[in-house]
């Protein structure tokens, strides 16, 4: 019973990392950038649906809503700003752009909610499950969390394969020039994917919050991390390495600290991490690239 | 007198500005110019400076992408404190113990780099970023729990059980006591150290960039495939940089820990690569005397902005994005020359020169 708790707490907590992924792998994939801020936006739309909560006195389902909008918009300014500039310079370059990005968001967020955490109340107001009288109890958050990463899944997946604008953002991952050539609009194309991956995230830091309910400035940096390692778990670039990702990563750790080292977690999860791109070098999902001279 | 070869000349600029850097501070603090916080700032500075140096190596000359610099710079630092720690009663002199430590924080950094160095360069671009990311991590998160004592029967190190006082011989101490890290550190870092472990690592650096074995290190990272086509074997020069690389990183990080009466784990963070890392690419990958300038300004830079004291860190952040922008984006970049170039026409009379094709690309 107290593996099944865990397994299912496990695949929550990898839900709301496939999610996050899910911004990462998509951004890669199409602009062949890391954007490090990722992890930030997370934490701006977590202080947006706490404001719009505690402050404003909206419903949680306003303040998700929200924060999904403010983040949606922050996500296209950023990349208008501090990244289409620098379509043309070197990844590296890119890189360093996105950390000052995180470090500007940090700070941001650092000046106008200071530095002390603040208790997240959790959107979620369900009663918890119980099952097998009461030996099994499965937290509402839990079970929502799962439920909303499943319909973001699917509702993704079905975008990206059928909808015009996915397959325009398929065609710009694949050859950018060639997109072009066809009349895709690549600018727009990439404003899009920046707009879904932060819509995302603010999704994902309301749910992360609900759970871990301690909302600091750096509260996303941690879970932007182990999520951009579930990204490169399952294969950069790749919509359901992402899923799959998140998922194992989420479950491995916290298996990792219920039945090995509640304080090695972290190391667990990194050392299967490495594991797995020593024996799949792109990852579980990715494809292989070959070089050329 | 024989003419000097270019790569000398080169050299002898990057020595001269850090003998000069060292002198001109040793003025200012000696006559009590430089504000006490700057003062105390000195010796993390030399020690940043070779951590970017070091990094530079990786990143700049071997052209590969680590973010996970700090963790060898905390196996330095670890390791020299329990050296400099355990060898207080049969070492009376400060210097040679800091010498000590250093040079055996620096073989354990090399032998980490070995270990870390071995899979990782299997890997390439972004999926070995990440993998020095999660070995970064991973170090900090051992030694997070990692104790480590000292008594009459010599060293008891520990994962994960703290060691009680109870257990160690008469006049035993701690030195590593869990997430709170080393404490008790008697201070032997002195600025002068910390000149000469920056003369080291240039020596060791620019030496090694300037031989056979430098040469073929560019050579991986400019065109792998044919540096292996030519008989290069890419695993040893990869390798080779890497673990050098490393080394420094943990003479550094011996050297900072020595300077603070304790030192903690975490402060070796991702965050603390990363800001590696912005040193080495704002001063010029694979430029040492980039690197060198990058660090000292960029580390002093949150303390010079000490006036807006709540804002410092943001104006950091936009400080880096501006600087990333304006020296990356092609519009931007010519705009700042037309300026700068106007600028130096008010100035200094010059002659017009026709323009050059090409020339706003690198």
């Amino acid at each position: 019973m107290a593996f099944l708790s865990n397994l299912i707490s496990g695949i929550s907590l990898g839900s709301v990392y496939a999610i996050i992924a899910l911004g990462y792998t998509m951004v890669y994939g199409i602009a062949k950038m890391l954007n490090f801020a990722h992890g930030d936006v997370i934490m701006v739309g977590a202080y947006m649906c706490f404001c719009a909560m505690n402050y404003w006195g909206l419903p949680p389902l306003a303040g998700i809503l929200l924060a999904i909008i403010i983040c949606t918009l922050l996500g296209i300014v950023i990349e208008k700003l501090a990244y289409k500039p620098l379509r043309a310079a070197t990844s590296l370059a890119v890189l360093i752009t996105a950390i000052g990005v995180s470090y500007f968001l940090q700070n941001a967020a650092l000046l106008i909610f200071k530095a002390d955490p603040k208790v997240f109340p959790s959107v979620v107001t369900l009663p918890n499950l119980r099952l097998f009288d009461g030996s099994l109890i499965i937290s509402a958050t839990s079970i929502i969390t799962v439920i909303v990463s499943a319909i973001i899944m699917v509702a993704l997946t079905l975008f990206v394969s059928r909808s015009k604008t996915g397959k325009a953002m398929r065609a710009v991952s694949e050859d950018k020039e060639a997109a072009q050539l066809m009349g895709i609009n690549v600018n727009g194309t990439i404003s899009v994917t920046f707009a879904i991956g932060s819509g995302l995230a603010a999704i994902a830091g309301v749910l992360l919050c609900s759970a871990y309910p301690t909302l600091m400035p750096t509260t996303g940096s941690m879970p932007g991390i182990k999520a951009f390692t579930a990204a490169v778990f399952g294969g950069i670039g790749s919509i359901p390495g992402a899923m799959l990702g998140g998922i194992l990563l989420g479950v491995i750790e916290i298996l990792g600290k219920a039945y090995i080292s509640t304080e090695l977690s972290d190391a667990i999860v990194f050392a299967v991490l490495i594991i797995v791109l020593l024996i799949k070098p792109t990852g579980l999902l990715g494809r292989k690239i070959n070089e050329k001279v | 007198m024989k003419k000097l070869s270019k790569n000398a000349k080169s050299n002898a600029v990057t020595y001269a500005i850090v003998i000069v850097f060292y002198i001109v501070m040793q003025i200012l603090s000696g006559s009590g110019t430089l504000s006490s916080s700057l003062t105390g700032q000195l010796i993390p500075i030399c020690v940043y400076i070779c951590m970017a140096v070091s990094l530079n190596l990786t990143v700049g000359i071997l052209g590969e992408l680590s973010l996970g610099h700090a963790g060898f710079m905390s196996v330095g630092a670890f390791t020299g404190v329990i050296v400099a720690m355990s060898l207080q009663a049969s070492v009376a002199s400060g210097p040679i113990r800091l010498v000590l430590a250093m040079v055996v924080g620096a073989v354990m950094a090399a032998i980490v780099g070995v270990l870390v160095g071995v899979p990782v360069l299997r890997l390439r671009g972004d999926y070995l970023a990440i993998v020095t990311l999660a070995f970064g991590e991973i170090i900090k998160n051992i030694l997070n729990n990692l104790y480590v004592a000292y008594d009459a029967e010599g060293l008891h190190i520990r994962l994960l059980t703290a060691i009680s006082k109870s257990e160690l011989a008469e006049g035993g101490f701690m030195i590593i006591n869990g997430p709170q890290g080393a404490t008790g550190i008697t201070k032997l870092s002195t600025f002068t150290a910390g000149f000469l472990l920056m003369l080291f690592t240039l020596f060791v650096v620019l030496n090694l960039i300037q031989s056979r074995s430098g040469r073929a290190i560019m050579s991986i990272r400019d065109n792998r495939i044919a540096a292996e086509s030519v008989g290069i074997n890419v695993t040893k020069y990869k390798l080779m940089a890497f673990v050098v690389s490393a080394a420094l990183a943990g003479m550094a990080g011996a050297l900072y820990a020595m300077n603070f009466t304790g030192v903690a784990a975490k402060k070796f963070d991702f965050n603390t690569s990363i800001l590696v890392l912005v040193f080495v690419v704002l001063g010029g990958m694979g430029n040492i005397r980039g690197s060198i300038i990058a660090a000292a300004i960029l580390y002093v830079l949150p303390e010079l902005l000490r006036a807006v004291n709540d804002y410092r860190m943001l104006f950091y952040a936009i400080v880096l994005i501006v600087v990333m922008l304006v020296t990356n984006n092609p519009t931007l970049k010519n705009g700042v020359n037309a300026v700068w170039t106007a600028l130096k026409g008010v100035f200094v009379k010059t002659v017009p020169v026709p323009e050059e094709g090409g020339e706003s690309d690198e």
